[in-house]
């Protein structure tokens, strides 16, 4: 594998690269992807922040600060990773509840914990916790799972889910869900299970709308029909659907992207940065994109596939294709094929908190790989 | 651990795990070609299609706001409307320095701190291209300082609004209230795209009470504006739906003459139809000018509203909470007549104090000699305080409470403005629950001529006059007749709301109360007697002087040597004709000093006013 990743050409160089990989525990391929992406996405904000320094400072400590913690994290051996999961799940849980009983309201939702020194959103951190304790539940189970465990799995991923929407959250929470509910599948889910579980959720939808917030209804109301609120949340789709279109296949080119520049687009920074992107690199710098992440979400799934206990095959499993939950939601709304819940595009849009938990779970898949190794000699 | 092994097959989960995350893949693969398939449709396909939009894409959504409803009185005679005025406004996108602009308009037109401050948070919540008011209410020459210069700062822009004007000034602003900029938390609550071009909204009486049927529908437009962002044509336009106009059961005539006849006092007078609840008048004095609040009111100007000799800005009629003294004597007495502890004719002696067995203290009559042998009747007419203090004496608290709770006593009478307070209307449990003390026999007698804990607003004494008037079949208290909506022309008139009727069991004890009180204006012993010479018809009324202060026992009370300050209130209930009722008033003049000599001649005016609009 390794010697895949064209690293120098010179064979001292190389081995060099072997080593300081080896030593760090990090996966070459990964760190690639993730390297590529992120320097695309800083590209981008740099038009999207009408070429702001500031803005674009702001990201690379964040990416600095979040590439640390992936490098602490890939130190961290699974098998300890494993051992502290159901305690950092229950933490987790405490917290959410405090921030729904304490929490700073901000934009109208409870999310935030003031620490007094730092602002702390344990829905961020759920978004790992959750996949790491179903993966140490089910990882001295028999699998695939049997009834009653699953009873247990369901309580466990429902829990932090449902404080999170509670917030209110919707955004956060499907991540949530999906990451945990996809340890779940990988743990061998039947799918006569998964069908009735399709169809009961279709069934639930009504329900679900009776206990949804007015702006989640709204929200959508809007993605059903955006004409019917021009003024509001349905201006960022009709916008951002401009901005994609204009973009055609080559795009309009780096910084001239009129509608990001003329400021139609909201949010441009954040979660419609995927707008600015297709606007100025069109449909091919799309396609790249794209390739980028579908690189990384493939090599995470090897990884996963690789790993010798279910615990590290689980948990890597979910990091990867959650990956790919961000993504497809993420670029979805922003292309109005669904509703506008906040998700960021992963490792691109601008802002700090999710850039950290995704660098995370990357230190956690390279520490699956490289421990793995280790473990074997 | 053993047996851990026996149950759980690696290999076999190894293989499941690997099968699962090769449908994992097949399926995130085929969602990323969903995705390609998007922006293939996007991008190649409807390309030409964006591309248009994104060219002409110098179309802009703009909100307009919706045209305040009006508001008239019950003859047709306009109370609010919307006149134009001038404002500057930035738009933040199109100005290369911001500071720089601001001192350079500094210079042409006066920016003070807070406006400046103001301006700078809306920015923030504004999107960039959005025209931002910096200044309202511009004079003519500075609009034409600001005309002028114009060419010089790309992003500043003046504008024509409408906005609210009372053209009564003064007159009934405690009715109608006032509109003022929406502020941090009012923007929290309110409809975010309802609101997106509206300024202003409700802020106290009226305009706030029907804010949401003043505001209207939003509405918006495209405009094509050139790169710079200014406004080149409408492309389409969805008309704002304006707000519904109110017309009131106000008679403003009948209300300025209240106020002109209270201008020397602090007080309140409200008056109203007891037929069917209508307001005709609700006067709280002093009055200020609501103008003054619409478009941001000056320090100096605010200050001199919260003179707190005077307070303006105190609704008195519905938040003013007084002793209302002797005006609640007739309630005491049908309560007397219905529990049957008085007969209508049992006389009672009054030697112009009371004492209750037991105790030292003489509860004195405001007569010194005293009222001889009253009966009930005799005692409205005079009021005897005596009698009253026997009579309360007789009821106990509890009963003179569950009675005079009927006529909506310690409770707000549910008229349309916020905020009304209900007055104080006490009981042995409201002593116990409050004060945790027990209730003393003494403070029954105060209580029954009105003194003490009694507290009511002048809308209460209007309303339960009015309930009296009408033997027990009153109406709820209200100021809006009728909603016009401007865009369909519809108009919903609003009906009186019945309160439940108070039934008597002895439908005379009606009689013989109004009768007291008719006596009270046109008895030769009558205490507003004066007030009722040359009516052409019988007006039943009760005159009231509430002390605001104790005086100590025995004590000379002179009137010169008091403060002002600690005079007594005036009150006078009334209402006309007596037997055939249309018109129910109660006034107050604080520290007026009496009933029958300050309030009883104001009430004489307001219905000799009443009379000639009639005619």
């Amino acid at each position: 594998m390794i010697g895949d990743s064209g690293f120098g050409n010179n064979n001292k160089e190389h081995s060099f690269s072997i080593k300081l990989v080896q030593m760090l525990h990090l996966d070459p391929l990964l760190l690639m992807g993730i390297l590529l992406l992120s320097t695309a996405g800083l590209v981008v904000l740099y038009s999207a922040g009408d070429q702001s320094m500031s803005l674009i400072n702001k990201q690379i400590t964040r990416l600095f600060l979040a590439f640390i913690i992936m490098l602490i994290l890939a130190h961290v051996s699974p098998t300890a990773l494993r051992f502290w999961s159901p305690w950092i799940y229950s933490i987790g849980i405490i917290l959410l509840i405090l921030v729904l009983t304490v929490g700073d309201m901000g934009k109208g939702a409870q999310r935030w914990l003031d620490l007094g020194f730092v602002r702390f959103q344990p829905s961020e951190m759920m978004k790992l916790a959750t996949p790491m304790m179903l993966a140490w539940y089910f990882s001295d189970k028999p699998l695939p799972p049997r009834f009653k465990h699953l009873l247990v799995a369901a309580v466990l991923l429902l829990l932090p889910t449902l404080l999170i929407a509670k917030q209110p959250d919707l955004g956060t929470a499907l991540i949530i869900f999906a990451a945990g509910f996809l340890v779940v599948f990988l743990a061998g889910l039947s799918w006569r299970i998964m069908v009735f579980l399709g169809i009961s959720g279709a069934a639930l939808l009504p329900v679900l709308w009776h206990y949804m917030h007015d702006y989640q209804r709204n929200r959508v109301l809007t993605f059903l029909n955006p004409e019917s609120d021009p003024l509001g949340t349905g201006y960022h789709i009709i916008q951002s659907k401009i901005a994609i279109g204009s973009g055609g296949i080559y795009g309009r080119g780096w910084l001239n992207g009129s509608q990001s520049h003329l400021d139609f687009l909201p949010e441009q920074s954040t979660d419609f940065i995927f707008a600015v992107f297709a606007e100025e690199f069109g449909l091919i710098g799309g396609m790249f994109l794209l390739a980028l992440y579908i690189f990384i979400i493939l090599r995470g799934l090897v990884i996963a596939v690789q790993a010798q206990d279910s615990y590290g095959r689980l948990l890597g499993g979910s990091i990867s294709v959650t990956f790919f939950v961000y993504l497809f939601v993420n670029v979805g709304m922003v292309s109005g094929i669904l509703p506008v819940v906040g998700v960021p595009l992963p490792l691109i849009s601008y802002g700090g908190t999710s850039m950290v938990t995704l660098m995370a779970s990357f230190g956690i898949l390279m520490s699956i790989n490289t421990h793995r190794r280790i473990w074997a000699r | 651990m053993l047996h851990r092994t026996l149950i759980k097959d690696h290999l076999q989960e190894q293989n499941v795990f690997r099968r699962r995350a090769l449908v994992a893949a097949v399926v995130c693969l085929l969602l990323i070609f969903v995705l390609f398939i998007r922006l293939f449709n996007l991008q190649v396909l409807e390309h030409k299609h964006f591309n248009k939009l994104s060219e002409n894409n110098r179309v802009r959504l703009m909100a307009i706001a919706p045209n305040r409803g009006l508001i008239y009185d019950r003859n047709g005679v306009i109370l609010a409307e919307n006149r134009p005025s001038y404002r500057l406004e930035v738009t933040p996108e199109q100005v290369e320095d911001m500071d720089w602009l601001l001192t350079e308009l500094g210079q042409l037109v006066e920016l003070d701190e807070s406006t400046l401050k103001r301006f700078r948070k809306a920015i923030k919540r504004s999107r960039p291209f959005e025209a931002i008011p910096l200044r309202t209410a511009l004079s003519d020459d500075e609009v034409a300082r600001l005309a002028v210069n114009r060419h010089k700062y790309a992003g500043m822009d003046i504008s024509a609004r409408l906005s609210r004007f009372y053209p009564q000034g003064k007159s009934a602003v405690h009715v109608m209230g006032y509109v003022g900029r929406i502020d941090e938390d009012e923007l929290k609550i309110v409809d975010q795209t309802q609101y997106a071009g509206t300024s202003h909204i409700g802020k106290t009486g009226l305009e706030r009470f029907y804010e949401d049927e003043l505001h209207g529908k939003v509405g918006h437009q495209s405009v094509e504006v050139n790169v710079q962002g200014r406004i080149l044509r409408v492309l389409e336009k969805k008309q704002p739906v304006p707000g519904n106009n109110l017309i009131l059961s106000l008679d403003t005539r009948l209300q300025s003459v209240a106020e002109k006849s209270l201008e020397d006092y602090n007080g309140a007078a409200v008056v109203m139809n007891p037929n069917n609840g209508e307001i005709l008048a609700l006067v709280s004095m002093p009055i200020y000018d609501p103008n003054l609040f619409v478009h941001g009111i000056a320090l100096k100007d605010y200050q001199r509203l919260q003179n707190p000799d005077t307070r303006p800005m105190y609704n008195r009629a519905l938040y003013g909470q007084y002793p209302p003294g002797s005006t609640i004597k007739q309630f005491v007495g049908l309560a007397g007549l219905e529990s049957k502890v008085i007969g209508h004719k049992m006389t009672i002696p009054c030697e112009g104090f009371y004492m209750l067995p037991n105790e030292e203290r003489r509860y004195r009559d405001w007569k010194k000699t005293g009222h001889g042998h009253v009966d009930l009747q005799d005692a409205l007419a005079e009021s005897c305080d005596v009698y009253y203090y026997e009579l309360a004496n007789r009821l106990g608290i509890d009963r003179i409470h569950d009675f005079m709770q009927k006529f909506g006593f310690g409770k707000p009478t549910g008229v349309d403005i916020q905020g009304e307070k209900g007055g104080l209307l006490p009981s042995r449990e409201w002593k116990m629950r409050t004060r945790n003390k027990i209730w003393f026999p003494g403070e029954t007698l105060i209580a029954g001529i009105g003194q003490g804990y009694v507290l009511a607003t002048p809308m209460q004494l209007a309303s339960a006059t009015s309930i009296l008037a009408m033997r027990g079949k009153g109406y709820r208290p209200r100021l809006l007749n009728e909603i016009f909506d401007p865009a369909t022309g519809e108009s919903r008139v609003k009906e009186p709301v019945p309160l439940p009727e108070i039934k008597l069991n002895r439908p005379q004890n009606w009689d013989h109360v109004i009768k007291g009180m008719v006596n009270v204006v046109h008895s030769i012993r009558g205490t507003a007697r004066s007030s009722g010479i040359g009516l052409k018809f019988k007006m039943a009324g009760k005159t009231g002087t509430a002390q605001v202060f104790g005086v100590a026992q025995d004590a000379e009370y002179d009137e010169d040597t008091i403060a002002k300050k600690l005079r007594d209130h005036a009150l006078f209930v009334a209402f006309a004709p007596a037997d055939k009722p249309e018109i129910a008033i109660a006034v107050i003049a604080e520290n007026g000093g009496s009933g029958s000599s300050v309030a009883a001649p104001i009430v004489r005016k307001i219905l000799d006013t009443w009379l000639q609009t009639k005619e």
